[in-house]
């Protein structure tokens, strides 16, 4: 059997799991084109994905960009340049840090509270019930937590990212006694929209993986409460894995369509 | 046996005009396979308009699964189901939605949507599929809730309600868009003796009063005898017998005598007891009939 060889049965697992996720974007795309469940439904998901994950991400974004500054500030100092380190925070935080981070931060408390929701409605029939009321578990429970993960997920990164910086800011003029003048004027003279658009697009991409990934574990838990705890366990690393990898190719596909934003 | 049950004959797709008796459901050599183990292996059945049948069979045999396929839940590997004439086994599942409008169903373990208060639950269906304003609906709901024997509970979430009145509110639930069908899934199980007699009651009540044509799958007997109009057993993932209950309760099929008397077979017995056990069993009979009656109050 194929499965007996080592590392297969892995392959298949995620081929499995990759063409899952695929087909319910394309049901999920389907239901948003239809019409949309009743303005109660997407409020609730828009505040507990969005309002309730900002001190999470908050916290990232300002103990990063603080951090980042210290350590830049550590090897800029050997070279002096030192009014470069809020360009170095602005810059990581907008194009990478900012993103990725908050991306898996809401992997861990976004993505694991959807799956155990939906995995628990799995379990207890009452995805079934649903789809007995003649209502499709895609546009009730998937489309307000994509839709919510999709618009609130570069929302969140842009406060990380303004918060971040702001925590630079802080340690360099601050505590690190950097000019604020050049602190400023070469922070903005090296962050550019395009940047802050790109960081945009992939907290959205981030978003859309982490919803799809987790309403589709939840949605094919294995009965009983342990097969709930795997699956959020599994949409977890399997969204935190997905966000490293597409993070790269979403900043080659970036570059390749304006060549001179990696220079 | 009852004719009917056997019969073969399609039914005009035109909903509540169709007299009581005609079949309205067939369901023909279903078969399907979960986990690499086939449950469900050529099932037959054919259910009347108006009637209520009850399904029994042991735990796991795919009792659960038949209905769920009934409701369009489950796709089967192969067979048929004919919902008056139209085959739901090749419908996708937009399409089923129309035909699920039509049904109820009381799922086993309540299945209520427990972020939503009791109304809400109730509702659900009518918030999705009709245009009635919120005054109708909250009548409707209030209604529904009565006929089940609940009140003030509207505000209420599952969390708070006991085991027999999730059942009553699921069983709203079901009933709150007048479908012509009902599907019960164990609809006694984890109650006691007597909140199960009141929700056999309703299920007879509903019968009556809304003429609906149901389907009770459990393995209670006591529900069985109170609620069938007709019964069939599921065994080994087919439908071995069908008849009515009185014929069922005095069956001289082996499986079905000791199925309604709740006897484990001798193998059963062989793997508890080992191969002593016809006589483990016999010395357990005797040393109870020899037991001194409790005395008197």
């Amino acid at each position: 059997m194929p499965t007996a060889i080592p590392g297969v049965a892995a392959i298949i697992a995620i081929l499995r799991t990759a063409g899952g996720v695929f087909m319910l974007l394309v049901e999920t795309l389907r239901a948003a084109l239809g019409k949309w469940p009743r303005r109660r439904v997407l409020v609730d998901q828009f505040y507990l994905i969005g309002f309730r994950s900002m001190p999470v991400v908050l916290t990232t974004g300002l103990f990063t960009g603080m951090v980042l500054a210290v350590q830049s500030f550590n090897q800029f100092r050997r070279v002096n340049i030192v009014s470069m380190v809020g360009a170095v925070v602005a810059v990581s935080m907008v194009k990478e840090l900012g993103p990725v981070l908050s991306g898996l931060m809401l992997a861990g408390r976004v993505g694991a509270a959807i799956t155990a929701e939906i995995g628990t409605m799995s379990v207890t029939e009452q995805v079934d019930a649903l789809r007995a009321s003649a209502t499709s578990p895609i546009r009730w429970l998937v489309l307000p937590r994509v839709a919510a993960a999709v618009l609130l997920t570069p929302i969140l990164t842009l406060m990380a990212d303004v918060v971040g910086i702001a925590g630079g800011t802080l340690i360099c003029v601050g505590f690190l006694k950097v000019e604020w003048h050049f602190h400023y004027i070469n922070m903005l003279d090296w962050l550019k929209v395009w940047d802050v658009g790109v960081g945009c697009a992939k907290s959205s991409v981030f978003g859309l993986l982490i919803a799809l990934t987790a309403a589709y574990k939840g949605l094919n838990t294995e009965p009983g409460a342990a097969g709930v705890g795997k699956a959020a366990t599994e949409a977890v690393v399997t969204s935190c894995i997905l966000i490293l990898v597409s993070d790269f190719f979403l900043t080659v596909m970036f570059a390749a369509l304006k060549p001179d934003w990696i220079r | 046996m009852n004719p009917a049950a056997e019969s073969q004959e399609g039914s005009p797709a035109t909903g509540k005009e169709i007299p009581e008796g005609t079949p309205v459901l067939e369901v023909r050599d279903l078969r399907k396979s979960l986990g690499g183990k086939e449950v469900l292996k050529g099932v037959n059945l054919t259910v009347l308009k108006g009637e209520a049948l009850v399904i029994i069979g042991g735990s796991g045999c795919g009792k659960s699964v038949l209905l769920k396929h009934i409701l369009g839940l489950f796709k089967p590997d192969s067979g048929s189901i004919q919902i008056e004439g139209q085959d739901i086994t090749r419908l996708h599942e937009r399409d089923l939605f129309t035909v699920r409008q039509r049904f109820g169903m009381l799922f086993q373990g309540a299945a209520l949507f427990d972020s939503m208060t009791v109304a809400e639950n109730v509702s659900f269906s009518l918030d999705e599929h009709s245009k009635k304003s919120a005054s109708e609906k909250r009548e409707i709901v209030q209604k529904k809730l009565a006929i089940v024997g609940l009140k003030d509970v509207e505000n209420k979430y599952p969390a708070e309600l006991s085991g027999g009145m999730k059942k009553r509110v699921a069983l709203a639930r079901a009933i709150a868009a007048d479908p012509d069908f009902l599907l019960y899934d164990e609809p006694t199980t984890g109650l006691d003796p007597i909140m199960s007699d009141v929700i056999n009651e309703l299920i007879v009540k509903l019968k009556k009063a809304l003429k609906v044509t149901s389907i009770i799958v459990t393995h209670d007997m006591a529900s069985a005898r109170k609620v069938a109009d007709r019964m069939a057993m599921l065994d080994g993932g087919v439908i071995i017998y069908h008849d009515t209950p009185e014929n069922t309760f005095a069956s001289d099929n082996d499986v079905v005598r000791r199925f309604v008397e709740g006897k484990a077979s001798m193998e059963q017995m062989k793997e508890i007891w080992g191969e002593s056990a016809g006589t483990a069993q016999e010395s357990e009979n005797t040393r109870r009939r020899k037991r001194p009656p409790p005395p008197a109050e």
